[in-house]
């Protein structure tokens, strides 16, 4: 993954999601690095789809048209691992089998190692007010606690583009703008270009970006 | 590469699985037939046939198998049914689905002889109830045990059959919308037992279909049971099969091969039986459900099911403290309830002999669990990867090691083992052990492992690692206490097996099975308490650890400790 990649857009040319001959959703977007483009649409419109396009997590039984380019190249054909490209759930899914500072270090890259590597993850901890926390149960965090940890997780991995997927979702009402000023703040920091799935209109209003409105899948679709 | 050869792996493993079971039928039919010269001459013909007519216990043993096996089948499966209908929910339900792993992993000999021992004319529920009940002084002369009927077969199949097929049904239960059923039932005014017969056991039914498939096929078939259980003259089809292929006399091998085409052809017959009368059941349970019948069965049909789960899970653990007195008496003199003396002098004198037999057992187990499981793992991987679910005629394909009888297929590996001058040793045992073990290993894994949240290994790739870090350091570790949960069953079976470790041994290779079942005949009760205790503490020391270790390993980890 490429650490001190230069910022660079999103774009989406063309990207088309079929499943046995039918198209489930056809996509151009272009977004820039530090922007946030947040798509609505009712449920079963292919919000979620879209992402698991652009991650590259469709199951095979999927067919994919169209390109991902990201940094100028086509990472459409390349495993997800190798995109680049980060993700955030509603849950945090936190890897329950590991401690926090372990789950951090799962998203860190390889090539820190050693006492830089511990050095990493407790800036990183102390970055997001947890500090002292690495060996603790992500179980026993709070809610916020643990949005928190999944967001450093996937920012240590140094993506070079975010996907939210209704992150804000599962949090109360008062963390969840809390959290948004945070995970927004961290992604135009970063230069990162965003794609957010959601329901909710404050999200994209909080955004300030563009909104994509995707229908409801047409029955009459090629 | 890897992934190429991922792919292909479901399809290796099956072929793996299949191709014995099919060159063993083909090594079995050919002699039968008069097609493959093994034993003397080879004239094509049906000749042998007319020998095995000839036999005076033919159509006897015929019927006892046929009887045996759709009666402890459907007495099992109707026993699970009202067990659940009846009492599914309630706290000491909850106590009992505990029990069910260990019990399932005492293995069938040491049920067995645990039942002779209770049940027997100098067992202890006559001590129990002699002489002050029954006047007895001596053993009564009765028949209990290897009763030409077959009936206390029968019960010692019941006991053994019960505990597997109520897991099958726990499993299937969890897999399908139950709950939601049984509240829509309940609430149209259908008491418990009936809401849950009506309107969810036949969705649980279709889920467990094979899985009774297979107890049918097992009872109809069974040797070691039937050696201690079973009548002797005649015994069960399956029991006189062994003891013809076991023969120092090979010309009777042929009368064996035309015995186990026979065997094959009842089994069928009985499994089209059961196929039928499902239909019947089915047509019945509409009829009912058409004319709104809502009352439950009443205090005493649940007061006849629950004595008759008490009785199960009685005779395995009263089975197995009796087994333990006798392996520590000295004296033990009829109707006393206790042994006259005791001590430690049959523990001291077997043990040496049986370490062994202990050592033997416990390392095939191992190698074929380990097998079994990196099969199982490597299966399952392959299907999340790729997205290929395994059709209905894989799943038949999977269990087909359980369906088809054993003493239908060993015979011909044997047989095939012979003329490619294979000589039977432990590694041919080990690996015929697989056979069996992987089918239950993929049946206590599949579930969890298609359960793990897809989504935290579309985290783990989106956070850099590999398909395969994914595995490693995610699923696999999460996974721990389902792979330790098959890793025992995987270790009871092989425990248990008798019929593979006899035939494909070649009789040289010895495990505490097949020792311990070759004790039934000579009837000395102390050796069979060391031996049946040894063999049950093998076979249920792998549960320990897979209870035990998960809670210890993730003891800091509260999200691991529900899964």
């Amino acid at each position: 993954m490429a650490q001190n990649a230069q910022p660079a857009p999103l774009v989406l040319n063309g990207l088309e999601v079929a499943l046995q001959g039918r198209v489930l959703l056809r996509q151009s977007l272009q977004v820039q690095p530090g922007q946030i483009v947040s798509v609505m649409g009712p449920s079963g419109a292919g919000k979620s789809t879209l992402l698991a396009a652009i991650v590259g997590a469709l199951g095979p039984e999927f067919r994919l048209r169209g390109q991902v380019m990201l940094g100028g190249k086509d990472v459409s054909a390349l495993p997800t691992e190798a995109r680049g490209i980060g993700m955030l759930f509603q849950d945090p899914l936190l890897f329950p089998h590991l401690s926090v500072a372990q789950n951090l270090a799962f998203g860190l890259a390889r090539q820190v190692r050693g006492a830089a590597r511990h050095r990493a993850i407790e800036a990183a901890l102390a970055d997001i007010g947890l500090a002292g926390f690495g060996p603790r149960d992500p179980a026993t965090l709070s809610g916020g606690q643990k949005a928190r940890v999944a967001l450093m997780r996937t920012l240590l991995a140094a993506p070079r583009a975010l996907l939210l997927d209704e992150p804000f979702s599962a949090l109360d009402a008062d963390l969840r703008g809390q959290m948004r000023d945070v995970v927004f703040g961290r992604a135009r920091q970063a230069h990162l270009p965003v794609v957010m799935v959601t329901h909710d209109p404050q999200d994209a209003a909080a955004a300030g970006g563009p909104v994509v409105h995707l229908g409801a899948p047409s029955a009459a679709a090629p | 590469m890897a992934a190429w050869g991922l792919r292909r792996a479901p399809g290796v493993v099956l072929a793996a699985l299949a191709l014995p079971v099919f060159a063993g039928l083909l090594g079995t039919l050919a002699p039968a037939f008069g097609l493959m010269a093994v034993f003397g001459q080879a004239q094509p013909g049906f000749a042998i046939f007319a020998d095995l007519l000839a036999w005076a216990g033919f159509w006897p043993a015929l019927w006892l198998s046929f009887k045996v096996g759709l009666v402890a089948t459907a007495l099992s499966l109707l026993l699970v049914v009202g067990l659940v209908a009846i009492w599914q929910g309630s706290r000491s339900f909850g106590l009992f689905r505990h029990a069910l792993a260990p019990l399932l992993a005492v293995p069938h000999a040491a049920v067995a002889f645990g039942l002779v021992f209770l049940i027997a004319p100098s067992g202890w529920v006559v001590r129990l109830l002699s002489p002050w009940a029954t006047g007895w002084q001596r053993p009564p002369d009765l028949l209990i045990v290897q009763d030409p009927g077959g009936w206390a077969l029968i019960a010692g199949l019941v006991v053994k059959e019960v505990p597997f097929l109520l897991l099958m049904v726990l499993a299937a239960l969890g897999q399908s919308d139950a709950s939601r059923a049984m509240l829509m039932a309940r609430s149209l005014g259908y008491a418990r037992p009936m809401a849950w017969v009506l309107a969810v056991f036949p969705l649980v039914y279709r889920q467990i279909r094979l899985p009774v498939l297979v107890v049918l096929a097992f009872s109809m078939t069974v040797v070691d049971v039937a050696l201690i259980l079973g009548p002797s003259t005649p015994p069960v089809l399956a029991v006189q099969i062994t003891r013809w292929m076991n023969d120092p006399d090979l010309s009777l091998r042929m009368l064996g091969a035309a015995g186990a085409v026979v065997q094959l052809l009842l089994v069928g017959m009985a499994i089209a039986l059961w196929l039928l009368a499902e239909r019947g059941v089915a047509m019945f349970g509409r009829r009912w459900a058409w004319a709104g019948h809502r009352r439950g069965p009443g205090p005493v049909g649940a007061a006849l099911v629950l004595g008759g789960a008490m009785a199960v899970l009685g005779c395995v653990v009263l089975g197995l403290m009796v087994l333990a007195l006798w392996s520590v008496s000295g004296l033990w003199s009829f109707p006393n309830l206790w042994p006259d003396t005791m001590g430690w002098g049959q523990w001291q004198r077997h043990v040496p002999a049986a370490i062994d037999s202990l050592w033997r057992s416990c390392a095939i187990a191992v190698a074929a669990t380990v097998v079994a499981l990196v099969l199982a793992l490597t299966w399952l991987e392959a299907e999340a990867r790729f997205a290929m679910p395994i059709g209905a005629g894989g799943v038949w394909l999977l269990y087909l090691p359980l369906l088809v009888p054993q003493i239908a297929f060993l015979p011909g590996v044997q047989t095939l083992m012979l003329l490619a001058g294979v000589q039977g040793g432990v590694l041919a045992v080990t690996l015929a052990h697989i056979l069996f073990v992987f089918p239950y290993v993929f049946l206590v894994l599949s579930a969890p492992f298609r359960a793990w949240d897809a989504r935290l290994g579309t985290m783990g790739r989106a956070l850099g690692a590999s398909p395969a870090r994914v595995f490693w350091r995610l699923r696999l570790p999460m996974l721990l206490a389902p792979v330790l949960a098959a890793m025992a069953v995987g270790m009871a079976v092989s425990v248990g097996q008798y019929l593979p470790s006899l035939m494909i041994g070649g009789g040289r290779v010895s495990t505490l099975t097949t020792e311990a079942v070759a004790l039934a005949s000579g009837g000395d009760r102390r050796a069979i308490g060391v031996w049946a205790l040894l063999q049950t503490a093998l076979a249920l020391a792998p549960f320990a650890v897979a209870v035990l270790l998960p809670g210890l390993w993730w003891r800091n980890r509260r999200g691991m400790r529900q899964g």
